[in-house]
């Protein structure tokens, strides 16, 4: 497949790998611990996963898992004001399929679909309303959420809806924001992360120069990274290169997509439609200032808060629940006490095992047994 | 068709047990399998008892949409069916059809979901000998529902068992997986992709029986239908209390299946297929088999995947391009497509 086979290259893969391991060996930390490199985002995280890249790495170089799953770090209160609108006979309620098995306190959308509500799956924003325009009698709720990757898209919906005159669409909007999030690791006590792999998808949207903080006033590298194997090895290997210089700068690897200004035509809906929130909390991580943006006033007739008057109510995980220390890369997945016994794919007690691109979940799929396996084959 | 039911939808009329019902049940159903053990329209079917051991299977047919490309749920019904008999060794003979029809579903659809079963069941050499139909209110069933049920007859000396594959078997598939699930996919409504992929809808028992007459050492077979090839792979190295190890550049999948994949985030091993079968065949007897594969249509793009190996019971493992291990795991709830 053109624009991603030459991205999977197996020769081209080793040869990066041994100038990895050669770096490794060269980048002295104290106590002589492991290097560390967060990669911020889920995509990221499962195709490490999916290409074994992190068994194919040298020992002395481990990957962490950030908070860049949009799915992992949704509250149960979100998904339970989610069950609350979806409840109204009247009300259509579509999201993107990930978002459907999330638990609530209770139940999940899916669970929700089962007992007759009408909740649909679609694949972008603008199906949603276009279910409104087919459905005037009903009131459509898009169940909007991610990081600035699937913010354009919303807004523009938004947009649509009102150009259009369509008055049954309403946004239910839980998107959030990556600056303030990786500001928040970067401060979280006990934070020991040499380097960052940048989101891709996100740094299509808002180009580079944003992460200039990271190295500016944490003298960490981030280098935004592509989600084929060779451009996160290449990744690796930048950083690594910092690392081995004591240097601390922003690099952009995925040139072909990303710009380091970012993308004008898909920043400017975002300005449009929406603006930040003083406080959003996160599922893991407590509440972070201006992380989430909700629909500014110009737009307010759209806004699903408003129009169901929803409660802002915080639902605390269970005690036993360590899904925050594992996105802050305190704990190892299967550190947790829960992992893997009481907290399954089957049955996620934590948000990181619900969705696919979860840490935990992407350990308890791809990573159980693995070394065993290996010793075998 | 019979000109008296062209633009005529179904009506709770034909569903009653009235004239309505036995013209549509004479000139759609009867008229169309054509055949002795129908005609006599009595209550059952009347079958003289082969020799050998009698294979029995049931499967229901609620596919959405009804027709997409190299296939329709009439097509399928008769291929699941078939399929399930001849993972047995078995060699399908007698079918059942029971129909569910929504009121207000059009009879030119229905005869031509009719006359698609009767065109595959032909493919396969099986006849249509009784059935069934109800008729329910608009808004109880999708359009149509279709249950069949099959028998066969499975010769003496085949003992095939998801539970017999043994270490250092060979896995092979007959062909391109993924592509029923990528169709569907991109055949539904909502989804604005596109991408030149058919199902792989076709009946498999003509190619077992070909692998049949070249080696007695098949161990396992499974159509690789709803969870993918995945989900059977999990099954045979469950039941066989083994470890299965596969290669992920040995892996037949179509360029535009794959494409579907990278843009929905979806996984093409857990894909389903309806024309696609999983063998697991004893180590000197693999490349008889793939050679006598690859002369059929239905096999002309076999190739072998795997291995069964020592190694930890019920787990199968992908080792990919780069020389890494992934486990490929039991599919929990359905394939759901990503955000970003």
């Amino acid at each position: 497949m053109k624009y991603v086979d030459e991205f999977r290259d197996p020769k081209q893969a080793k040869k990066i790998l041994l100038e990895i391991d050669k770096l490794c060996t060269e980048i002295v930390l104290p106590e002589d611990r492991p290097i560390q490199i967060m990669e911020v985002c889920g995509g990221h995280t499962h195709s490490i996963f999916r290409y074994g890249l992190n068994q194919l790495l040298p020992k002395k170089l481990e990957f962490v898992h950030g908070p860049g799953c949009p799915v992992c770090v949704l509250p149960r209160s979100v998904v339970d004001n989610c069950i609350r609108i979806a409840e109204n006979e009247d009300v259509i309620f579509t999201t993107f399929g990930d978002a459907m098995r999330v638990p609530g306190s209770e139940k999940s959308l899916l669970d929700l679909k089962a007992d007759g509500r009408d909740i649909r799956m679609v694949y972008s924003p603008l199906d949603a309303m276009t279910i409104a325009q087919n459905n005037p009698d009903k009131r459509v709720v898009f169940f909007g959420l991610g990081f600035e990757t699937t913010m354009p898209s919303t807004a523009l919906s938004i947009m649509q809806a009102k150009k259009l005159g369509v008055d049954n669409f309403y946004l239910f909007c839980n998107h959030i924001t990556i600056i303030p999030t990786i500001k928040a690791v970067l401060d979280s006590p006990g934070m020991r992360i040499d380097g960052f792999l940048g989101p891709g998808h996100v740094s299509l949207i808002i180009g580079t120069k944003p992460y200039h903080f990271i190295a500016d006033e944490y003298q960490k590298p981030l280098v935004a990274a592509g989600f084929e194997p060779l451009d996160i090895l290449q990744s690796v290997w930048m950083i690594l290169k910092q690392l081995k210089n004591g240097e601390a700068k922003v690099e952009n690897q995925y040139k072909r997509l990303v710009n380091d200004n970012g993308n004008a035509s898909a920043l400017s809906p975002i300005a449009e439609v929406f603006e930040l929130r003083e406080f959003f909390e996160w599922r893991g991580l407590g509440s972070i200032n201006h992380s989430g943006v909700k629909i500014n006033d110009k737009y307010r007739q759209y806004d699903a808060e408003a129009v169901f008057k929803l409660k802002e109510v915080t639902v605390t995980d269970p005690d036993v629940c360590q899904c925050g220390e594992v996105l802050k890369g305190v704990l190892k997945p299967w550190q947790c006490k829960v992992f893997g016994k009481e907290c399954t794919p089957e049955i996620p007690l934590g948000a990181l095992m619900v969705s696919t691109e979860g840490a935990c979940s992407a350990h308890y799929s791809y990573g159980q047994n693995i070394d065993l396996i290996n010793q075998k084959l | 068709m019979n000109k008296k039911y062209q633009n005529k939808k179904i009506t709770m009329a034909h569903g009653s047990g009235g004239k309505a019902s036995s013209d549509l049940i004479k000139d759609i159903f009867v008229d169309t399998f054509n055949n002795d053990y129908l005609a006599t329209m009595e209550d059952q079917a009347r079958l003289d008892m082969p020799t050998g051991q009698l294979a029995l299977t049931t499967d229901s047919f609620v596919v959405s949409p009804l027709f997409f490309k190299g296939g329709d749920i009439g097509k399928l019904a008769i291929t699941g069916t078939v399929n399930d008999l001849a993972m047995s060794g078995a060699k399908p003979l007698y079918l059942t059809c029971g129909l569910i029809l929504e009121e207000g579903l059009s009879i030119d659809i229905l005869d031509k979901i009719i006359k698609s079963m009767q065109k595959t069941a032909i493919e396969a050499g099986v006849k249509v000998v009784c059935g069934d139909t109800k008729v329910v209110e608009k808004g109880s069933a999708d359009k149509i529902f279709i249950n069949t049920a099959g028998v066969g007859v499975i010769d003496k000396g085949v003992e095939i068992h998801a539970y017999k594959a043994t270490v250092g078997d060979k896995i092979i598939v007959n062909g391109f997986i993924g592509d029923h699930g990528a169709t569907i996919m991109q055949s539904r409504t909502e989804l604005a992709i596109s991408a030149d992929i058919d199902s792989d809808c076709q009946v498999l028992n003509h190619l077992v029986q070909k692998m049949l007459s070249v080696s007695s050492n098949i161990h396992s077979l499974r159509d690789a239908t709803r969870g993918g090839v995945a989900t059977v792979l999990n099954e045979i190295a469950s039941d066989s209390k083994v470890c299965i190890s596969i290669k992920e550049d040995a892996l037949p999948i179509r360029v535009p299946t794959r494409g579907v994949c990278e843009i929905l985030g979806l996984d093409p091993l857990y894909l389903a297929n309806e024309g696609t079968l999983v063998c697991v065949v004893a180590e000197q007897d693999a490349d008889q088999v793939l050679t006598a594969m690859k002369c059929t249509k239905e096999g002309e793009n076999a190739c072998i995947i795997g291995e069964v190996t020592t190694g930890p019971e019920g787990i199968v493992a992908l080792k990919t391009l780069f020389g890494g291990t992934k486990i490929i795991d039991k599919l929990i709830g359905d394939q759901l497509p990503r955000i970003c």
